[in-house]
């Protein structure tokens, strides 16, 4: 046995993807490809008054053929459940901001439906659009360690500087798209759709006793970044809501407007920094203030500025931090999961800041990240000490000089190009005792030609499948080849928590990973086939097993934030026109680490999908809110890069194991996000224009151009 | 909310005179070729015709022909079929590259260059090149055909001299002179709407049109007679600042287009300049 398994490798090797032949091949089903006998298509009506109450609404179409449905339709609770239960499902009387759902349509025919008119009566009351005028906070958090009055007092230099992050929307390829299916006194819903046990939850609460049980069942998916955690749960309750009352199935898919215009997006930030240094440039305070536009309800806003408090930092020591965050109420569209969770806007932050921190005292950029970043028994700003697989160093270096960033540094001075570098870090799975109240669960069953997988853990183009199948195949010491992977439904799967997070291999695959050792025993010598033609099937089921080391206050937000981080730098090369104003990044160098990279070309692919989508970010999306609605709501006008645009990227990936994952490994799928902006606008400083936020659109570079000395 | 086609009329005409007497007689239609503005409108349910005449199967509209001197394209022809004309590459390179940088393949299909001028966007990409190759817009109705010189098409923003029952049949553009330039502003490679638009020729006297720096696209004749008349760079953008009317919308600033229209100004002429005379 021990031979055969040595032999067995499918971890570290690019093999082929599970989804990959069907996606080539047109073979897979999206929600748009399914079709359902009798089926009806669904469309909402929504608010267009950014604060207010609804008068009244009043039909403008012959409702015959059509099902109509209001809150008075539903019959369980009307509210979106999530952490709060602030977010009706549909209007009642107040409106919190525009594009809210205030009425559900049906009919078979999708001309009809976009045919029919509806008249709203409302009552406009005054907005808030700035979060920092907003009277309402839906969460504060402070972390503080040391002395932050001491660190001052001892501190030669002090450096301040506020730095703005916009709205990001994501773009996913598939747009929002459910099916909700009345079947046997049960509802059954599929859809596009990353977290089913959330949409589940939120159904059973909307839908009440009226049926007697609720099935997700997700469909193959066209991208998520985040946008199809949280989201979807409302529009599963809304095709639900309307299947209910037409018996009958109900397909609910957005077109590209709708979707931009009335979905969650990444929460703008303010982010201000005040930091003490001694002459040679150790940290010695840093006081940090994170402001979050939360939009109109909660959503994740509460956990989107903890990950983001948890990493404003940076991944630098310092003895002495305070950092006062708070997430805030406005009338627009509520902010929600976008991949990076509030890292990005925090880590924008912090490492513009610290560019200007070199500017200001005269260090060199590497030489002064190099003094102050985390080392191995090192504490964070949680007072967590990170452990020997912290790379933080050894990323910056082999940028550094996998670039040639300082000979380019010295070469781009005073021409129209230049280079910037940002660090970052990424904490890997939910924050602090979060994975603990999970408690996730993982099964794998024998089938007569081997095994098959059952998780909720959701494939949405980032390996998911692939990468539990290679991480099952090893442990067990069977053939890739033999390992299936079933599609989450909750009628089958175990609950795994959900597909964000960067949990999904670290914390997923490591349950897969012990229950498949857990059925290895006792296969004995026998292969998965050969054990279930003797003895019949076989299950186990894993259960997150939290390492015994970690200890989380969530009060005080002290201690072990992150079972592990992952490490970044990214160096950026620019080129600036400055007849236009545009900058275009020509070259990146991605260097990453994150324990084990158990696909390497899915991890490459994730780090580079997350390069551009940070390039985009930075320089060219950007959210027109006019009155607190999206006005470039069209991908015409909200410019996200093409393959045109994207510059050569070296990505080098390192590998410190993490015991605590699958065969070492960490969370990646965030982690490249961070990176990218940072390093833009630092590169684009050393062209010696002051930019401090992002989008760094023409017209924005400009007007720090004039205002830059 | 997208727009519910199925309540739209869509009119077939077999030939042009078919189409002609189809306008005069069943109008108001709005003329439709490869659509590619129709459908942005569709999508955002922001379109407000209701009657459409489809141009696209009229073969004989898509014919790019040197007739003496003067090159004729048809109106139908596709972005696709100008940079593929050698025809348009040698007598007026600008407009394929104009047309190389609208949206992506699939746009360049189907969208044609009589809808472009027929659109009347102040940001349309051909534009500011047939300005400055004083093209002739060729008018046809039922009973009889007219030419209005380019300057003169445009009344306002997205106003034009055709009359409802006129179609654009084609354009015909008179040999060109001097070193042509064409420089688009659209923040990305590819796939996108510009922010400014320049094009220019530098022969014996200069021209130079700009888009989206105004109601239309405009030709800066204050510029061109100042450079023509041996003025400094200087004067000429200060005459540029009084020719443009830019204005802040969703996808740019007027002090940026501003700035960016002068800043072109200049690097057209320093790029041009080595030829010159």
């Amino acid at each position: 046995m021990r031979e055969i398994r040595s032999m067995l490798n499918a971890v570290g090797q690019s093999v082929p993807r599970k989804d990959g032949i069907g996606k080539a091949t047109g073979q897979a089903r999206y929600a748009d490809d399914l079709r359902f006998p009798g089926m009806l298509h669904g469309r909402t009506i929504r608010s267009t008054i950014p604060c207010g109450r609804l008068a009244a609404v009043r039909l403008g179409f012959d409702p015959a053929g059509f099902t109509v449905v209001d809150h008075r339709d539903i019959p369980g609770r009307n509210v979106v459940t999530l952490i709060a239960d602030d977010q009706p499902c549909l209007v009642e009387r107040e409106i919190r901001h525009v594009a809210e759902p205030v009425l559900l349509l049906a009919h078979e025919n999708r001309e009809a439906l976009l045919g029919a008119s509806v008249a709203l009566e409302e009552e406009p009351a005054e907005p808030v659009f700035d979060p920092e005028r907003s009277p309402t906070a839906f969460k504060t958090i402070l972390i503080e360690k040391g002395d932050l009055a001491a660190g001052f007092a001892e501190a030669d230099h002090v450096v301040e500087g506020t730095y703005c992050t916009g709205h990001q929307e994501h773009v996913y390829i598939e747009p929002q798209a459910v099916i909700a299916v009345p079947e046997d006194g049960g509802m059954t819903v599929y859809g596009s759709i990353q977290c089913p046990f959330y949409a589940h939850r939120a159904l059973a609460v909307i839908l009440g006793d009226a049926v007697a049980r609720v099935r997700v069942i997700q469909t193959e998916t066209g991208g998520g970044f985040g946008g199809k955690e949280e989201y979807p749960s409302g529009i599963a309750a809304h095709a639900a809501l309307l299947a209910l009352k037409s018996d009958r199935p109900v397909k609910l898919i957005y077109d590209r407007v709708e979707d931009m215009l009335a979905t969650t997006k990444r929460h703008p930030a303010i982010v201000r920094h005040r930091t003490g240094l001694t002459r040679d440039g150790r940290l010695v305070a840093m006081d940090i203030e994170v402001i979050l536009d939360g939009g109109a309800y909660q959503t994740l806003s509460a956990v989107v500025l903890s990950r983001g408090s948890i990493h404003a930092a940076g991944p630098y020591r310092c003895d002495n931090i305070r950092i006062a965050a708070r997430a805030m109420f406005t009338n627009t569209p509520p902010n929600g999961a976008f991949r990076g969770f509030g890292a990005p806007q925090t880590q924008f932050g912090v490492e513009v800041h610290m560019e200007r921190i070199a500017e200001a005292l005269g260090l060199d950029p590497v030489r002064l990240r190099e003094r102050n970043l985390l080392r191995p028994g090192d504490t964070t700003a949680t007072g967590q000490r990170v452990g020997q697989d912290c790379a933080a160093l050894e990323v910056l270096r082999t940028a550094v000089r996998r670039s040639g960033f300082r000979r380019k540094r010295k070469a781009y001075a005073g021409t129209g190009r230049g280079i910037g570098l940002a660090m970052y870090w990424h904490g890997s799975g939910f924050t602090g005792s979060g994975e603990l109240k999970l408690a996730s669960r993982a099964t794998i069953e024998l089938t007569a030609t081997g095994v098959r997988v059952l998780t909720s853990s959701t494939e949405l183009g980032q390996g998911t499948r692939t990468m539990h199948a290679q991480i099952v195949a090893d442990a067990l010491g069977v053939p890739y080849e033999q390992v299936e992977v079933a599609m989450p439904d909750t009628g089958l799967v175990p609950d795994s928590g959900p597909t964000v997070a960067s949990r999904t291999c670290m914390v997923v695959g490591r349950i897969l990973q012990r229950a498949a050792e857990e059925i290895r025993a006792k296969l004995g010598d026998a292969t998965p086939a050969e054990y279930f033609r003797r003895h019949g099937p076989l299950a186990v089921t894993g259960q997150y097993e939290q390492p015994e080391w970690i200890r989380w206050d969530e009060i005080d937000y002290r201690g072990d934030a992150y079972a592990a981080y992952a490490w970044g730098c990214d160096v950026v090369e620019v080129e600036l026109d400055r007849d236009t104003w545009e900058v275009r990044p020509v070259r990146v160098t991605v260097v990453n680490e994150i324990g084990k990279a158990i696909h390497p070309a899915l991890a490459r692919g994730q780090v580079e999908g997350g390069t551009v989508q940070g390039l985009g970010y930075a320089l060219l999306e950007r959210v027109v809110m006019r009155n607190g609605a999206m006005a470039n709501a069209q991908l015409t006008n909200y410019i996200i890069p093409t393959t045109l645009d994207t510059p050569k990227l070296d990505v080098v990936l390192l590998e410190h194991p993490y015991d605590g994952g699958p065969f070492g490994a960490k969370g990646l799928g965030e982690l490249p996000i961070d990176g990218p902006a940072p390093a833009v606008v630092n590169a684009i400083r050393q062209l010696g224009i002051d930019v401090r936020g992002i989008p760094a659109v023409p017209e924005a570079i400009r007007e720090a151009a004039c205002a830059s000395p | 909310m997208r727009t519910a086609v199925s309540r739209l009329e869509l009119l077939q005409p077999r030939s042009l005179q078919h189409a002609l007497r189809m306008l005069r007689d069943e109008g108001p239609l709005t003329p439709l070729a490869g659509a590619t503005d129709l459908y942005v409108a569709v999508n955002f349910g922001t379109l407000d015709s209701t009657r459409f005449l489809n141009l696209w199967g009229l073969e004989p509209l898509r014919r790019i022909t040197l007739c003496g001197d003067t090159l004729r394209i048809g109106a139908l022809a596709t972005y696709t079929s100008l940079i593929r004309s050698r025809l348009v590459r040698q007598r007026l390179p600008i407009l394929a590259r104009a047309a190389l940088e609208v949206g992506g393949v699939q746009i360049q299909n189907r969208g044609t260059l009589g809808g472009n001028v027929a659109n009347a966007s102040p940001a349309g990409d051909t534009l500011p090149v047939l300005a400055v190759a004083e093209a002739v817009v060729v008018l046809r109705s039922v009973d009889r055909e007219r030419r209005v010189p380019f300057a003169e098409f445009y009344t306002g923003y997205r106003q034009t001299v055709r009359r409802p029952d006129e179609l654009i049949v084609g354009l015909e553009i008179p040999p060109v002179e001097g070193r042509q330039w064409f420089r688009k502003v659209g923040t990305r490679a590819a796939q996108a709407i510009s922010k400014v638009v320049i094009a220019a020729v530098r022969g014996s006297s200069p021209r130079i049109a700009l888009g989206s720096v105004a109601p239309t696209v405009i030709r800066l004749s204050q510029v061109e007679h100042a450079l023509g008349a041996g003025a400094g760079m200087d004067e000429a953008v200060h005459r540029l600042d009084q020719d443009i009317q830019p204005i802040d919308d969703l996808r740019s600033t007027a002090d940026y287009r501003r700035d960016v229209a002068g800043n072109l100004l200049q690097r057209f002429w320093a790029e041009t300049g080595g030829l010159s005379s």
